[in-house]
């Protein structure tokens, strides 16, 4: 299982990497957003649950595009029917798109956070480092998760555009809960971050449940 | 907050209940509905079936 | 199939909730804080539990039908899901109704059942437009079991983590549904939810049984018009 979920992890990376469609329009749109938030805002910094409310809101509506452009190549070249000619098993797959999702994310992250820190936000950003790397992993694993799962069950509509975002969206409620109420200390000045266990095994319970049912019925889906 | 005097607060708790039996009454009209269409598609498929066995 | 004991079953539904009322508008004590405003909770709650416990029960019967394969476990949880949804817009109408009676506002952001079952319910209503999007019915019901199981784990963790956030932001102002009421309120609380679960199960049957009875009548129609086309 592992070796094939590799194989079509490579895949797909090697195609992200040549065609650049996903993690580019995920980070222009996230730059984007943030410079209508000053606009919007009519603020020059943000700090406290303001920022953090605006770092992951924004990082949500990316996470949106990135989701919905996951299974794009298979549904392209009709490559989901020559995956499952072959006795492969559908877990393997789930593996490699939530994998190929959850890098997409960091890379995301990467850019966006620091840019981030140097338009909007008002503390400085490296105070807030490691808590906020710890949340950032957290939260993209259970994006990544739901997120992979979201796109199959969308995959086959005709409406997958819409769907997408009003499927995945209210399910990171939770995460969004967790991930923004544990980040709002640490963007402010002289934060203490005593809740951050409480968030974080929030976030850590989101994930399990959802790479476990994800694993489970992710066998269900995408079968012709 | 103060509590509302009686006669401002039963409008809204006879406003709630009223929802709820609404929506008992609509679904349940809804339901009755399709029951008639049945019946009537019924009738039909019982003339279809005597005209074959004429 | 379905209508297997319907009839008392719809007799105790009737019961209960004459019972229910009869107990909210003569027995139970008036609050203290919030006065005549406080009975919408006997209908506002009930339906709140009734309908996550549907959508769970959903997803339950969800993944009995993707370990058994029988479409009739997909319909039964569709029809829960659909009463769930139903259920969940009066939930939303009523607490809209109570927080425009109790503080003023059409709505709040502090009571954690609201917010969470507004966040639910609009998770659920995209079941419909993902359900009949697909065209065949095998897949059809296989997305939408998948759908109702993800979206039924999610019910409680959605509550845990709203509770959550309200928990440090507003400390809880209502002890309303807590475990510390007067013996009579929570006699008619128990009496209200018995019977709005009854009141769920028999709509449930009500509404499995016509459609049932609605697909037995396609099949009719197929097998007598192929007959007659012979």
């Amino acid at each position: 299982m592992i070796r094939t979920a590799s194989a079509i992890l490579r895949k797909d990376l090697t195609i992200e990497l040549r065609t650049k469609e996903s993690v580019p329009a995920m980070t222009l749109f996230t730059v984007t957003v943030y410079v209508l938030f000053h606009f919007g805002l009519d603020r020059d910094s943000l700090d406290g649950e303001l920022a953090s409310g605006v770092l992951w809101v924004t990082l949500l509506l990316a996470a949106v595009i990135g989701v919905t452009r996951l299974f794009a190549t298979e549904r392209e070249q009709g490559g989901i029917d020559s995956l499952l000619l072959a006795p492969v098993d559908r877990t393997a797959l789930f593996v490699a798109k939530a994998t190929a999702l959850f890098l997409y994310l960091l890379l995301l992250e990467i850019v966006a956070v620091p840019v981030f820190g140097l338009l909007l936000l008002g503390p400085d950003l490296f105070a807030a480092f490691p808590e906020l790397a710890a949340i950032l992993l957290l939260a993209d694993i259970g994006l990544a998760a739901v997120g992979a799962l979201v796109s199959a069950l969308a995959a086959e509509t005709r409406a997958r555009e819409l769907i997408v975002p009003l499927l995945l969206l209210p399910l990171v409620v939770p995460l969004l809960i967790g991930a923004a109420s544990a980040t709002e200390p640490l963007l402010r000045e002289g934060g203490t971050s005593e809740d951050l266990g409480r968030y974080l095994a929030l976030l850590g319970g989101y994930d399990l449940v959802f790479v476990l049912i994800a694993l489970a019925v992710f066998d269900y889906l995408l079968d012709d | 907050m103060p509590a509302l005097p009686l006669d401002e607060a039963g409008q809204y708790v006879a406003g709630a209940y009223l929802v709820f039996l609404t929506l008992i009454v609509v679904y349940v009209a809804i339901i009755g509905a399709k029951v008639s269409r049945i019946d009537r598609e019924l009738g039909e498929l019982v003339e279809l079936a005597e005209e074959e066995w004429r | 199939m379905y209508s297997k004991g319907f009839k008392p079953l719809a007799i105790a539904t009737v019961v209960a909730i004459a019972v229910s009322f009869a107990l909210v508008f003569f027995y139970a004590p008036l609050d203290a804080d919030q006065g005549f405003v406080q009975k919408i909770f006997y209908v506002h709650v009930p339906m709140a539990i009734v309908a996550l416990c549907g959508f769970v029960a959903g997803g339950i019967m969800a993944i009995k039908h993707l370990r058994s394969g029988d479409r009739s476990w997909d319909m039964r949880s569709y029809v829960a899901i659909h009463l769930s949804i139903i259920l969940g817009t009066g939930v939303l109408i009523t607490g809209a109704i109570w927080a425009k009676a109790s503080w003023g506002h059409w709505w709040l952001w502090d009571e954690p059942v609201l917010v969470s079952f507004l966040i639910v319910f609009l998770l659920y209503c995209v079941y419909y437009p993902l359900r009949f999007s697909i065209e065949d019915p095998d897949r059809q019901a296989r997305y939408s079991s998948v759908f109702a199981i993800a979206a039924g784990a999610f019910v409680p963790i959605n509550f845990a983590a709203v509770r959550l956030a309200e928990a440090v932001t507003h400390p809880r102002v209502l002890s309303q549904t807590g475990g510390n009421l007067p013996g009579e309120m929570r006699l008619t609380f128990l009496v209200s939810i018995v019977a709005m679960a009854l009141l769920f199960v028999t709509l449930w049957k009500l509404e499995l049984t016509a459609k049932n009875a609605s697909m037995q009548l396609k099949r009719l129609r197929t097998t007598l018009e192929l007959r007659s086309a012979t």
